[in-house]
């Protein structure tokens, strides 16, 4: 029988900035696509299609952190899964939401801010569960 | 795991919305096509055909017809026109200014820009010549140069008019000459802010009175702001003299092409519709421009089908649009358009040819040729007929472009081949 660890694993200083760096740009992204529904002004159209490009680049970085730290796990279960898994489903469906914002005008809505928000929500709790530990039966 | 099953469907779903660009191999063409209903694939297509030289082939034409090269090496020819003494003056060059606002602009110009020359813009205009009437152009000179992204090119009363990306400007033109006696005098500035799509084409009345320009539309579909679309889309009609403006026609997305129709008087053009709506919509049309009239960009296509990209909408502006006279096939690309003459042979004598530039955003690539619509009682009458063919080759690549397209009143059709920095000339076998 392996005796757990009864210390908080946390990210390093640039995994954490990644990760937690995804989140604003992600929500930035969501209020942009709310403002374009409102107005129709297309520059909120553009921003968000920045703010996810720069999203998607901070998450894909810190995606690679949490794959590392998934394979170095020894318990994978529970925590390193369910983080690595969180931030995959959030870059994937950036990615999706990344494309949607690509077509012309009016065309990536409503689709697009429904994905803003699914993302960006999925990027904070990847977010919470990373930065609260990296590792399963840890100290809560 | 939940998580997993989402991104299974997810992926999935990415991989569905990726097909959907194949498309009809035949389009509908004529007065009443085939409208699909709206697609909206994640990725839009975009299939460009490699480029390769010509080499020693050419463009195919009917049997009794023949084909030759007459000017090579040029810097992006685009439209000519034939002077009353036979010369031909061909602009070159490639303008547009448009910002790059999203991350698609930048990967989807880098992409557009494998299916074009890698020529530098010409921004001149060149005379060629055959003194002696044997078909090959000895003299090819420049007869001015300067210019910003010459287009549109007319002549009357012993004034040549061009249409720059920016303002339509006149050259004083005596029979003979060979190079402009000076710069030009602007007649008007036309829209130039963005010049997303920023040829201007021309056309001048038969009494030499009225100009027609022809301004592209400053984005696909209004992607980058309404604002910006203020005087775009429609083709004005200018004073000769005065250089005083009017809108003539509205809505027409990107009117590439003018001409005026022998007899009648009547303005026709050739029209670029919008894309991402399918590989079956919106058809390229040839159309006579109605006056006052409403062609329906960006609120709506083809008539009253709405385009629900253009928000907020505008029913009123759909309400009153009207349906172009003839399709020409969605995303062909029609570039040039010029009446036939009697001179052009029985099958050809009347009716119009359209150059077609071919598509970029559709898996089946359809233009990269020279069709000729038949007409019959001043309208058009029946499918259209191929001209000239083989641009695009069936090895999959493409040897040339067709642009302009401007009948000679010898009995030839002169066609601007932008990626082979190449004029054709087609002639009837005597």
């Amino acid at each position: 029988m392996t005796t757990l660890p009864t210390y908080r694993c946390t990210p390093g200083p640039l995994h954490a900035t990644l990760l937690a760096g995804s989140v604003p740009l992600f929500l930035g992204a969501l209020l942009s696509d709310i403002a374009y529904g409102q107005t129709y002004q297309i520059q909120w159209a553009n921003f968000a299609s920045w703010l996810i490009a720069g999203a998607l680049v901070f998450s894909g970085f810190a995606l690679l952190f949490a794959l590392v730290n998934l394979l170095r796990a020894e318990r994978k279960a529970g925590r390193p899964a369910a983080y690595f898994l969180l931030l995959l489903a959030a870059w994937v469906l950036g990615l999706v939401n990344a494309f949607q914002h690509a077509k012309d005008a009016y065309a990536m809505m409503p689709t697009g801010l429904v994905l803003s928000a699914v993302v960006t929500l999925l990027a904070m709790l990847a977010t919470w569960i990373g930065l609260t530990n990296l590792r399963s039966g840890a100290a809560q | 795991m939940k998580t997993t099953r989402t991104l299974t469907l997810l992926s999935a779903a990415l991989l569905l919305s990726a097909c959907g660009g194949e498309g009809d191999k035949t389009q509908a063409h004529g007065p009443d096509p085939k409208l699909p209903a709206q697609q909206s694939s994640l990725l839009p297509s975009m299939k460009i055909a490699e480029p390769v030289a010509w080499g020693d082939q050419k463009p195919k034409v009917p049997e009794g017809y023949s084909i030759t090269a007459i000017a090579t090496d040029l810097a992006i020819p685009r439209q000519t026109l034939v002077l009353p003494n036979g010369d031909i003056l061909v602009a070159e060059g490639r303008g547009g200014s448009a910002a790059k606002l999203k991350p698609k602009d930048v990967i989807a110009s880098l992409i557009k820009a494998e299916g074009n020359t890698k020529v530098k813009s010409g921004n001149r205009i060149t005379l060629l010549r055959d003194a002696d009437g044997d078909g090959t152009y000895e003299l090819k000179t420049v007869f001015a140069d300067n210019l910003n992204a010459p287009y549109g090119l007319a002549y009357a009363d012993g004034k040549l008019y061009v249409a720059n990306q920016d303002a339509l400007v006149r050259f004083d033109y005596a029979d003979g000459q060979t190079k402009a006696s000076g710069a030009p005098t602007k007649v008007t500035d036309l829209p130039a802010q963005i010049n997303h799509h920023w040829t201007k084409s021309l056309a001048v009345s038969e009494d030499g009175r009225q100009l027609y320009v022809g301004i592209g539309s400053n984005s696909n579909i209004t992607e980058r702001g309404m604002e910006v679309e203020i005087d775009r889309a429609m083709v004005w009609q200018i004073d000769a003299a005065t250089g005083a403006h009017r809108p003539y026609a509205t809505g027409l997305r990107n009117p590439t092409a003018l001409t005026i129709q022998p007899g009648s008087g009547q303005l026709w053009t050739v029209v670029n519709e919008r894309d991402e709506l399918g590989p079956d919509l919106v058809p390229d049309y040839l159309s006579s421009v109605r006056e006052g009239a409403f062609y329906g960009w960006p609120y709506s296509y083809w008539g009253q089908n709405v385009d629900p990209r253009a928000q907020p909408q505008n029913p009123a502006k759909v309400a009153s649009a009207v349906k172009p006279d003839y399709s020409l096939g969605s995303h062909v690309a029609a570039l040039g358009v010029d009446f036939s003459i009697p001179a052009m042979g029985e099958k050809f004598a009347d009716g119009v040819f359209v150059g077609e530039h071919g598509s970029w955003n559709r898996d089946n690539p359809v233009g990269y040729k020279v069709i000729f619509v038949p007409f019959s009682n001043g309208k058009p009458a029946g499918e259209p007929v191929d001209f000239a063919t083989g641009f695009r080759g069936d090895d999959g690549k493409t040897r040339g472009r067709p642009v302009g397209v401007t009948v000679d009143p010898k009995g030839a059709l002169i066609i601007a081949d932008d990626l082979a920095n190449t004029v054709w000339r087609v002639t009837r076998n005597q």
